[in-house]
């Protein structure tokens, strides 16, 4: 793993690509996210860490409006990007997904052929011609690393991929429509160790062209993976920095005794 | 650590009373249940049976060719069969859309109101009311507006019984695809509209299928609704604002006459649905394993 962004000296920050103001969300009375602030970098690939139900994949749920789907949940506060609120915007939700992409805990290779579950995404936006969209499944699946074991059964239901393989997929499927985030919402906890390493190695790629915002269950993929690292407690942002900083120096007591085992 | 272990081998012994009055109770279930399992086959051998040894004799190519005859006369129930396919042909190709709009509500968009749960509550009830209430009230609010019995008045019949069905199984069908697939269609920007018939359909295919052709299966056999609507007819109809010829009805008649010939038929008739709804419901068995 290359170290783009000096590790001792506090390097400055890069500009945000989503911001996040005083969000709070409910599931009906229920208040998961409590007033939390945050400003995600752009290129840099972000984890969210902390104990199940801290609002870790809530918080993830609200920057593509996944919420939506069900009536009794709802976000109060602002999620920028580009200086729009995602939230309140006026614009197609449809547009807002397409910006910024999701890649789910179980893979969810949807029931037609590997080929068609890449171009499936793309044509929802794009009408290119037959060899152009050969193209860009390739393009897709080479950056998801399952290129080789897939070339020559395309046709082939996606379904018949192994688990490791259909979160590749999933996750080409997800950059195929060239989207500027990147929300995995971990990605990796339905799969063998091997299928992990592959993954963790493309997301370290993906940074390049995306913002990836990753939550996580296994704080060592956090340190391997992220730049920066948020953690979060019973809806609360507790401690956000860089991931280096927040496991060696943590600043508060709370993130300390939890990624040293040490809590509840 | 070692006491522990030693326990377990001293209950985990034949004539433990525990284990010993659990194996009794669970040879007494098993044998009520294969008991009950022999009584449902019985009958349902026994019709089989009876209907294909009465039947047989009238199973022949005639049976296709050649009308319903006038009592004494030989025939075959070729009217009645095509007007029985034309029926419940034209039943289905109503009520299957239908069906499949308002069942795809019900799943994918009834999440909230009071709309959906009153719409899944009434269906539930129109999918029990007896035949020959649907069959009156077709009488009632077309027969008897037009003044003649005809085909459409029977196929509408039909298609009222076909959209329960199929709301139904189209219904539980949507709702076995897991929301994380349509979480995965949403999230690429997916509209809700291409989600549903991309995505949702497609998972729910098989099943969907299913139903559509355990409804046709339904309404091949149901007797009382054409009894008001379609009524009967003895010739070759192909005119749906006619009076039509339609198997249950015919066998009905027939069975319930006093010439032999008749019941030859009516066995024949019977016996040709009953193969027929045999081989829908293997049809859709085969269809749903293959998934």
């Amino acid at each position: 793993m290359d170290a783009p962004i000096a590790r001792n000296a506090p390097a400055p920050m890069p500009a945000p690509k989503l911001t996040v103001r005083n969000l709070n969300f409910y599931y009906g009375g229920f208040r998961a996210i409590k007033d939390v602030n945050l400003e995600i970098p752009a290129n840099r690939v972000t984890a969210f860490i902390g104990p199940s139900g801290c609002g870790k994949s809530t918080l993830l749920r609200t920057f593509n409006r996944m919420f939506e789907l069900y009536p009794e949940q709802r976000a109060e506060g602002e999620v920028l990007m580009g200086g729009e609120n995602i939230l309140t915007s006026k614009q197609d939700v449809s547009l807002i997904r397409a910006r910024i992409g999701m890649v789910f805990q179980k893979p969810t290779p949807f029931p037609m052929s590997i080929y068609d579950n890449i171009a499936f995404g793309v044509r929802l936006f794009e009408d290119l011609p037959r060899a152009r969209m050969d193209e860009r499944v390739e393009w897709a699946l080479t950056k998801a690393a399952l290129w080789k074991e897939a070339k020559d059964i395309l046709n082939q239901s996606g379904n018949s991929l192994s688990g490791g393989q259909q979160q590749r997929l999933c996750i080409a499927r997800g950059i195929a429509v060239k989207p500027e985030v990147l929300l995995l919402d971990e990605p990796c906890s339905a799969l063998d160790p091997i299928s992990t390493a592959k993954i963790e190695e493309l997301v370290t790629e993906l940074k390049s062209d995306y913002t990836v915002v990753m939550v996580t269950h296994n704080m060592q993929q956090a340190a391997r993976v992220s730049d920066y690292t948020a953690y979060m407690y019973l809806g609360e942002m507790v401690e956000f920095g860089e991931t280096d900083q927040l496991f060696l120096k943590p600043k508060q007591q709370a993130t300390e005794d939890y990624i040293t085992g040490r809590f509840g | 650590m070692s006491a522990n272990l030693n326990d377990a081998s001293a209950l985990a012994r034949e004539d433990n009373p525990i284990f010993r009055r659990r194996h009794r109770r669970n040879a007494v279930m098993m044998s009520v249940s294969t008991l009950a399992l022999a009584f449902g086959l019985f009958w349902l051998m026994w019709i089989i049976g009876v209907l294909l040894w009465q039947g047989a004799g009238a199973l022949r190519l005639s049976l296709f060719t050649q009308m319903t005859p006038p009592p004494g006369g030989t025939g075959g129930l070729a009217n009645a069969i095509f007007g029985s396919v034309l029926m419940a042909g034209a039943g289905t190709l109503i009520g299957t859309p239908i069906g499949i709009l308002a069942g795809t509500y019900l799943a994918e968009y009834g999440h909230r109101g009071w709309l959906a749960p009153a719409t899944r509550f009434i269906n539930d009830v129109l999918l029990s009311a007896p035949s020959i209430v649907i069959g009156l009230f077709v009488y009632a609010i077309y027969v008897a507006q037009v003044g003649h019995f005809s085909g459409w008045a029977g196929a509408i019949a039909l298609a009222i019984i076909v959209v329960p069905v199929v709301v139904r199984t189209t219904d539980d069908m949507l709702k076995l695809v897991p929301n994380s697939l349509r979480e995965a269609a949403v999230a690429l920007g997916c509209p809700s509209w291409k989600m549903i018939t991309m995505i949702s359909y497609r998972a729910a295919r098989a099943g969907i299928i299913t139903g559509i052709l355990l409804a046709i299966a339904r309404i091949a056999g149901e007797t009382a609704p054409l009894l008001f609507t379609a009524l009967n007819n003895q010739f070759w109809s192909t005119d749906m604002n006619k009076p039509m010829a339609n198997l249950p009805v015919v066998i009905f008649q027939f069975a319930m006459s006093p010439y032999e010939d008749w019941h030859t038929l009516a066995w024949g008739g019977a016996a040709l649905i009953t193969l027929l709804v045999l081989g829908i419901n293997i049809a859709a068995r085969a269809l749903f394993s293959r998934k």
